[in-house]
């Protein structure tokens, strides 16, 4: 490769399921390093950028959350398939985490007590523009095929850091000792 | 002077005293074991299957905390095979019950998370249950959540053992196991409690904490309870 041609920066997505946003919050943490990655990298889609529709081959996408949804659902199948590699970033898309705290309720029950019992005004439940929710919140991988598991609540930055390196490096990445749930 | 019977640990020969359990003879040799529900002091079960070993000429594993030394034992405590049975393990008690480590009082000082840290789980393979399952906060000082309980028994020996009180026990089978006080009572309702908390100090899990921490706030110190076991069992 000739030194005037930029190198082909790797295409990176992430996706915001159900989460709290924590993971992102994570990533925005690596401080220094993101400028290190940037050279190196281009985020075509989520939270952190203004792209619409997800787009064809991105080189690995982190999915923050766990799949609750129809909406995450879909979005989970469409990221898998223009995705070389599907990280689950953080504890919610790796065990469902608090989300799936809802599981032993029903959906309905669930609702009535949230939006119905616990207001004193505007007592409904929201239908418009949102989702449905699905019986069971679960993990990313029991929909999809996840390449590499970051768990964490969220993930510490050198977590974040040290497997993005790896994976930039082109290596299947080994998580440092400290990673772990919770 | 008792003799000592010789064993092989990891190819090492040890010099192990009459009566110990391959646990602690392995411990005794620097060797790391993982265990949830052994505690040293207090009679072994063989409850969470962590501890198993490989050991030469038994085909399948054998549990180091309920198998005592013989002469000339050969013992295995690291190798794929078993690091493999071990995260297994791991992820079936986490897949059983409902172990939200971000939001449980014992987060950063659980012995559960911190033996799926060192062994390497990073998810469960296995589909979550995520069972039903009450919290008891019937006691004025502790509390039982049983959604992190992983049936090690520690809880029901040790104020059996130690305390001598026998408020815990086990009922139910498999998916309906759990921990009960007295004859199935709210166990601020068991009036054979002392309140002594020394099921609280060695619970591995957030399931029996004290009461008023929030996430993380939980740290427990087994050792005073140890020790007092291990001065009780000596003078027997």
């Amino acid at each position: 490769m000739s030194a005037s041609m930029s190198p082909t920066k790797v295409r990176i997505a992430t996706a915001w399921l159900d989460g709290c946003a924590g993971c992102h919050m994570s990533v925005l943490d690596l401080d220094e390093v993101l400028l290190a990655l940037a050279a190196r990298i281009e985020i075509v889609f989520g939270p952190l950028v203004d792209a619409q529709h997800f787009p064809k081959k991105v080189d690995v996408s982190l999915i923050e959350g766990a799949i609750s949804s129809q909406d995450d659902v879909t979005l989970a199948k469409e990221i898998r398939a223009n995705s070389g590699l599907v990280v689950a970033l953080g504890d919610c898309a790796v065990t469902s985490n608090v989300p799936g705290m809802r599981n032993a309720i029903p959906v309905k029950r669930l609702l009535e007590r949230v939006y119905l019992e616990n207001t004193l005004t505007n007592s409904m439940v929201p239908s418009d523009g949102v989702p449905a929710l699905n019986r069971h919140v679960v993990p990313l991988h029991e929909i999809i095929k996840v390449d590499v598991h970051i768990p964490g609540c969220p993930p510490p930055p050198a977590v974040i850091a040290s497997v993005l390196t790896q994976l930039l490096d082109g290596r299947r990445p080994e998580l440092p000792a400290l990673a772990k749930f919770g | 002077m008792t003799q000592k019977i010789p064993i092989r640990i990891d190819g090492e020969l040890i010099e192990a005293n009459p009566g110990m359990t391959l646990f602690e003879a392995a411990r005794q040799a620097g060797k790391f074991v993982p265990g949830l529900c052994q505690l040293t002091g207090v009679a072994s079960v063989g409850a969470c299957r962590l501890c198993v070993v490989e050991v030469a000429g038994v085909n399948r594993l054998l549990p180091s905390c309920t198998t005592p030394v013989q002469s000339g034992m050969s013992v295995v405590t690291q190798s794929p095979r078993l690091n493999m049975y071990r995260k297994m393990v791991l992820e079936l008690l986490f897949a059983e019950g409902n172990h939200v480590c971000s939001v449980c009082v014992s987060n950063n000082h659980c012995e559960l998370q911190a033996l799926a840290q060192k062994l390497g789980v990073n998810h469960v393979r296995f589909s979550y249950r995520y069972p039903k399952r009450a919290v008891d906060l019937s006691h004025p000082r502790f509390v039982l959540d049983h959604n992190r309980c992983i049936y090690c028994t520690r809880c029901v020996r040790v104020c059996a053992e130690v305390e001598g009180a026998h408020v815990w026990d086990m009922m139910g089978r498999g998916v309906s196991s759990r921990i009960i006080a007295e004859m199935n009572r709210p166990w601020g309702k068991a009036s054979s409690c002392t309140s002594c908390g020394k099921c609280v100090q060695v619970c591995p899990t957030g399931a029996l904490a004290e009461r008023g921490f929030a996430a993380g706030e939980m740290v427990k110190n087994p050792q005073p309870v140890t020790r007092l076991a291990v001065l009780r069992r000596s003078s027997l």
